[in-house]
């Protein structure tokens, strides 16, 4: 593996130092099951690799039904799904997050390693679109804030500036009648890369007949992580009825820009958005249905 | 446990070329196989892609450490009574796999077991024999006193 220096951060203040340094390639080591095995194989060049695990703020984790959910950037996926509170509230950000790899992974990666690396294909990431998922980043110039469906630019770049980082993931509390849910096409049954992915999440109306609103997002068919508004937006007022689930996977089927590639073609991924779309809006109106009141 | 390593070296490259401790095996070294797999603060993890760096502190479980005092780990013995490797390069990391899996879901189902081990890989067996071995070896594990496990 190339060369190169190792540090371990302990504030967020030293670790946006370290990552502004001029003239030098330095790139921020969470869960590595990305950065490492890019290193070896050369396809990143990096003089310094930045260790942010020591940092107290990216290892948050806490839920509450006010506040909503923050996910440290550093926080491993296995601890999510272990989180019984969290995996209740917020079934279908663990649909996404149990998918990463497998055991083994899911003992080191992170969710905003999955972000950061801003593969279109990344499954997190659709599904923390539809749950309204703000990205805190910290750099030379403090905080800010953006929607995370903004975060990724192209492939596996993102609106991280020279010396930013992502710190936190804030998730909103669940309204009423929220249900969500995120699934995939592999060829195995698990640790493949996704061919295509749909999250959908949905609020219903009180008697729970109809749509008040509804976000949907794909993996895999587009450069990054497709947020398709205009499918969720047809359903707001509409009755919850096939016809109309499968008008919105029709919507979302004509937004994704999949390419032809070793796991799939663009014909397949373009049905694919549109079968998936509509499995997950299903699943996310049966979870909206049955959802009792979380303390 | 010291050892001196360069900040681009693995966990993996640092058991088997500084400390000797060869029973961990390299193959894909890129975290798809599992053949590497050790216990990291309890939890499994692929060792090639932890830095050499980032375990110090920690405790880490290699296959060395899964025998019993008194001899084979149940693991161990069910696998070769169910003939559950047969070149055994993917071995020590099934049963470091295995063993996670049993200390915290002593009876689990074919499923949950499958599940679990989907991160490790065997070009020999076709699974079916280590899944059985595992269940096997739970059930042996469950008349155990939990100390001896």
């Amino acid at each position: 593996m190339q060369s190169f220096d190792y540090a371990a951060t302990h504030s967020l203040s030293e670790a946006a130092t370290m990552l502004a340094q001029d003239g030098k390639s330095v790139q921020v080591l969470a869960g590595g099951t990305d950065l490492i095995v890019q290193l070896r194989e050369g396809r990143r060049q990096v003089a310094l690799v930045v260790d942010i695990k020591a940092i107290p703020e990216v290892n948050q984790l806490s839920y509450d039904p006010i506040q909503g959910l923050h996910i440290g950037a550093a926080v491993p996926c296995y601890k999510i799904c272990q989180h019984q509170r969290i995996a209740a509230a917020y079934p279908g950000l663990i649909d996404a997050i149990s998918l990463i790899g497998g055991t083994q992974i899911q003992g080191r990666a992170t969710v905003g390693g999955n972000l950061c690396n801003a593969s279109p294909a990344a499954d997190t990431i659709p599904a923390l679109i539809v749950h309204r998922a703000t990205c805190l980043i910290f750099g030379p110039l403090g905080l800010r804030e953006a929607p995370v469906e903004t975060f990724c630019t192209a492939p596996g770049q993102t609106i991280l500036a020279a010396g930013e980082f992502l710190v936190t993931l804030r998730i909103p509390a669940p309204p009423p009648g929220f249900g969500a849910h995120y699934q995939r096409f592999i060829p195995r049954n698990e640790m493949d890369i996704a061919v295509t992915g749909a999250a959908a999440a949905v609020v219903l109306n009180d008697k729970r007949t109809h749509f008040i609103s509804a976000r949907i997002a794909l993996s895999a068919v587009a450069p990054v992580p497709l947020y398709v508004p205009e499918a969720g937006e047809w359903l707001a007022g509409r009755e919850i009825h096939l016809e109309n689930l499968r008008q919105a996977a029709e919507i979302a089927r004509a937004a994704a820009q999949p390419i032809d590639d070793m796991r799939g073609t663009a014909t397949q991924r373009k049905q694919l958005a549109a079968v998936l779309t509509r499995r997950a809006l299903e699943k996310a109106v049966e979870r909206a249905r049955t959802q009792e009141a979380k303390p | 446990m010291e050892f001196l390593c360069e900040a681009n070296q693995s966990l993996l490259e640092i058991l088997r070329m500084e400390l000797g401790l060869t029973g961990t095996k390299e193959a894909c070294n890129n975290g798809n196989c599992g053949a590497c797999n050790v216990i990291m603060d309890g939890v499994l993890v692929n060792s090639c892609l932890v830095l050499a760096v980032e375990a110090e502190g920690k405790s880490i479980t290699t296959i060395e450490g899964i025998a019993l005092p008194g001899g084979l780990h149940p693991l161990q013995r069910s696998f070769l009574e169910h003939a559950a490797l047969q070149c055994g390069i993917c071995t020590p990391g099934f049963i470091v796999s295995a063993k996670v899996l049993l200390d915290h879901t002593p009876d689990p189902s074919e499923d949950q077991v499958r599940r679990w081990m989907a991160g490790n890989l065997c070009r020999c067996t076709g699974y079916d024999k280590i899944v059985r071995a595992v269940l096997a070896a739970a059930q042996v594990m469950h008349a155990m006193p939990e100390q001896e496990r």
